[in-house]
């Protein structure tokens, strides 16, 4: 453990003063926790690896990665609840990856049930199913679960915390703790003595804390009101740092050439790169070529000066290949059919309606193109990187140049944009490989745009088939089938490549989604809201045509299906039908489309208007309404929610990566664009708190945009797009 | 040769190559790393930078062409004392990822200097040219609207 107690005393400047925490119970099952990071040898007293005080002050550890979503500022906030703090009286770390920073929530989402059925006894098997995250050891910012994980055990952290400050000045004062009150990082005696946690720190290590009663909702102070986020005055001046903004003194620049085909490399000529100005090192990465410069920029004109070689692709080498391969795919024995209700298969009599739908990969292209800094020794490393999964890169940096684990420190700077892709470790070890060519010398590797389009890990395309059955204006049957590749990847039955389509709360009787897999060779990854990005455009297209098919007004078509089934989700229409002041019929020349989807425990709908103008169809209006059951932050979850619908409208309205042999043919902004501040609309956002379980905010605003503008397009014009994105079958001003 | 530049008021000096860009003297050389790289074609306005008073777009100027002050997000203000602008920012909760924002703010620096109560067709017009994959738009323009109502008090 000396390595991380170097990481603690050198991130947070520990003081000869005691360190003091509470521990971290309530949801930890196991006799044995992780070993805490910050916790060294017997002379520091670390208790728990979130709330650590000193002499200077508090700090509390968000071990979450910030990559806009305001995690640290509601972590921090769901601590200092209980703890007695203010937001503005602590600091704010990420802390070191550990073990003890696992995320309980994610684990569990794998569970196979419907999530919005969840019950008691369902929600204690996922906290247990958690407690294997524990064991795995994966800390991971995703699937839109720090809440979910954070809730209980952070509020417990500081409630446990506070009651050890509080016997610490009873024990000084020969008092009873019952008696103490606390407030803003102060223990209050009856008769006005007054403690600071800061001097009790020493005496309330010694003390074993105790799990406490958590505070009711109706006596929150901090949480579910909006906070002033920890991050902004960084983020306003400039001086926020990006593992992009990592300086080391002495530090070399880097950047990287790899394979547009994703695989090897024949050879390299590096001779006209050489000699160029400012130029360090060519650096062989066997599969690719790394030039170490003095400034990022000569960098990158000498490895665009390269001439390489490269190996042939392993994967279709044009667009239309890659649908072959998904249409073949159907062929296949199906992977997972998570739903089958009702039989599907009987003879109905109705109106059968049948659609076929197609979506592209898509690129997550995050504002700050990829990158990490590494300084390696023969001995040791220390990364800096912008990472979604701290442990998992650590691990993949250390193995890349051949050293222990153990031997690596990694630390987690802001992420200028994550959207899945900095979950993935390919720019961390690209980083510690380049560094090892220069030991002893900090190297920041910085991939150029081109190379972070054309190197990512994309949203797979995928392929759907639906087919329905309406009788006397309601939904009898519905049959879904959805191929793409494996998005979760970890063998057996992928329920994520369905997700969206078959864990919907509709009251539909017989109802099937099936999944189908297609290897189709590209690396491909996690997009803001994974499996329901695909799934929420084809059902609730799908949803849409029904309606149609139905004669019916498509909002109400679905509250009915939905109050059968879920009313929180009915709720969230409801509200969208009061809010977008729901009629039915729209002006010329206006459309409205109206889209629902539930999706990591959050039902989310959302309306959107268009307009048809002289230079093009323009996005005007979207209502959002959306049931996280608590709205722990409400400026954040309304931030999340415009944001996450803006991702899934840019990617519906022009996203789209295309192959021509077997290279991705888009490299900058100018060839995948998003939308813009005159492309993006209006936004009306309503939060409703009915749902019994705590979900997520980051991701489930995505999903229901594109079907919600592909409805209003279809209200507009008569036309119905079954391809993404919307461009090819729609003039948008632009 | 060498160059000097002066930014946010202060002479700085260099001897890179005439045709590095600004960009990546300020963020490697000078170590003003405010400044953003998001594309290097300005297709995306992160590096937003003023040249006495204009926005250009800093990853487009090479250093052999920079013609006047410089001025980055830096310069504008800092965090103990903030300008108008990053104050309605700030109080509008604008930035998720912040990475575009110093880009941002530096566009709507300008678009205020000229347009000093700008119409929400003025701020599309101004605003185009910078991308924020975290759709903060909204926020900006309020942000935009706010500063302007303060900037006339």
């Amino acid at each position: 453990m000396s390595k991380l107690k170097k990481i603690a005393r050198r991130t947070f400047l520990v003081g000869s003063a005691a360190i003091v925490g509470g521990v971290a119970f309530g949801v930890y099952k196991y006799r044995q926790d992780p070993e805490n990071p910050l916790l060294s040898d017997a002379s520091s007293h670390v208790l728990n690896p979130f709330v650590f005080v000193n002499e200077d002050g508090i700090t509390l550890i968000a071990p979450k990665s910030e990559m806009g979503q305001g995690v640290h500022t509601t972590w921090a906030a769901m601590i200092a609840e209980e703890l007695d703090v203010e937001l503005d009286q602590v600091n704010v770390l990420h802390g070191p990856p550990a073990a003890a920073y696992f995320n309980s929530a994610l684990i569990g989402l794998a569970l196979p049930f419907l999530d919005y059925k969840v019950t008691g006894f369902q929600e204690n098997l996922r906290g247990y199913v958690g407690e294997a995250g524990k064991l795995i050891g994966i800390q991971v910012t995703g699937g839109s679960t720090s809440m979910k994980d954070g809730f209980e055990r952070m509020r417990q952290v500081g409630a446990s915390t506070r009651e050890v400050f509080k016997q610490a000045a009873a024990d000084r004062w020969g008092l009873n703790a019952a008696d103490l009150t606390t407030k803003a990082g102060l223990v209050t005696a009856p008769d006005g003595r007054e403690a600071k946690y800061t001097e009790l720190a020493e005496e309330a290590a010694k003390l074993e804390p105790r799990e406490v009663e958590l505070r009711i909702a109706t006596e929150w102070r901090l949480l579910g009101k909006s906070q002033p986020r920890i991050d902004m005055l960084a983020k306003v001046t400039g001086t926020a740092e990006f593992g992009a903004d990592i300086h080391v003194p002495g530090m070399k620049f880097a950047t990287v050439r790899m394979n547009p085909k994703r695989s090897g490399m024949v050879r390299f000529d590096a001779s006209a790169a050489e000699n160029m100005a400012g130029v360090e090192r060519i650096v062989d990465l066997g599969d690719g070529v790394a030039v170490i410069a003095g400034n990022t920029w000569l960098a990158m004109q000498a490895a665009d000066a390269i001439d390489v070689t490269w190996e042939a692709a392993n994967y279709p080498e044009t667009t239309d290949g890659f649908f072959a391969a998904l249409e073949d795919g159907f062929a296949n024995e199906a992977n997972a059919t998570p739903r089958d209700e009702g039989d599907v298969e009987q003879v109905f009599e109705g109106t059968r309606i049948t659609a076929d739908y197609k979506l592209p990969f898509l690129a997550h292209s995050t504002m700050e193109p990829m990158n990490a800094t590494a300084l390696y020794t023969q001995s040791a490393m220390t990364i800096w990187v912008g990472s979604q999964a701290p442990l998992m890169a650590r691990d993949a940096a250390a193995d890349a140049v051949g050293l222990p684990k153990e031997s690596v420190d990694l630390f987690v700077p802001y992420l200028g944009g994550g959207f899945g892709r900095r979950s993935d470790t390919d720019f961390s070890t690209v980083a510690a490989r380049v560094a090892k060519a220069m030991p002893g010398v900090a190297i920041k590797t910085m991939w150029s745009r081109e190379e972070d389009m054309r190197h990512d890990s994309y949203r797979p395309a995928a392929l759907a088939r639906f087919r329905g059955v309406i009788k006397d204006g309601q939904a009898v049957m519905l049959d879904g089938q959805v191929v793409s590749k494996s998005l979760l990847d970890f063998g057996g039955a992928d329920r994520e490549n369905v997700s969206g389509s078959f864990d919907q709360p509709y009251g539909i009787p017989n109802y099937r989604i099936r999944g189908y897999l297609a290897d189709l060779g590209v690396p491909t990854g996690y997009w803001r809201s994974v499996g329901s990005s695909i799934n929420g455009f084809v059902f609730d297209s799908f949803m849409d045509e029904m309606a149609h098919a139905a004669g019916r007004d498509p909002l109400e078509f679905r509250l009915e299906l939905l109050r059968r089934e879920h009313e929180p989700s009915a709720k969230v229409l409801e509200a969208i039908k009061e809010t977008s002041g729901w009629t039915g019929s729209t002006p010329d020349g206006v459309g409205r489309g109206v889209a629902f989807t539930y999706s990591f425990g959050t039902p989310v709908a959302e309306a959107i208007e268009v307009q048809d103008t002289d230079d093009g169809i323009k996005i005007t209006k979207c209502w959002i309404a959306a049931d996280p059951g608590i709205a722990l932050d409400p400026s954040i979850v309304q931030a999340q929610l415009f944001g996450g619908a803006t991702y899934g409208l840019s990617a519906a309205v022009m996203g789209e990566i295309t192959f021509a042999d077997g290279e991705v043919e888009q490299f900058n902004f100018p060839d995948y664009d998003a939308l813009r501040m005159h492309t993006t609309p209006t936004f009306d956002v309503h939060i409703l708190q009915n749902n019994r379980f705590i979900g997520g905010i980051g991701e489930p605003g995505t999903p229901p945009a594109a079907p919600a503008l592909a409805n209003a397009l279809f209200d507009l014009t008569g036309i119905r797009a079954r391809e993404l994105p919307l461009n090819k079958t729609f003039d948008f001003i632009l | 040769m060498t160059y000097t530049i002066s930014v946010n008021g202060v002479d700085h000096q260099t001897s890179l190559p005439a045709d590095v860009p600004l960009l990546w003297v300020l963020r490697d050389e000078f170590g003003l790393t405010g400044t953003k790289f998001g594309c290097g074609v300005a297709a995306c306005g992160a590096c937003t930078v003023h040249i006495d008073g204009e926005a250009v777009r800093s990853c487009q100027v090479q250093l052999g062409d920079v013609w006047g002050k410089v001025s980055t997000i830096e310069g504008l203000g800092q965090p103990d004392n903030l300008s108008v602008l990053q104050q309605a920012w700030l109080d509008n909760q604008v930035a998720q990822c912040g990475y575009c924002q110093s880009g941002q703010i530096m566009q709507a620096a300008e678009l205020l200097a000229n347009t000093p109560d700008p119409s929400d067709a003025d701020i599309d017009e101004a605003m185009q040219g910078n991308l924020c994959r975290c759709g903060t738009y909204p926020r900006i323009r309020a942000a935009i609207h706010d500063a302007a109502e303060r900037m006339k008090a």
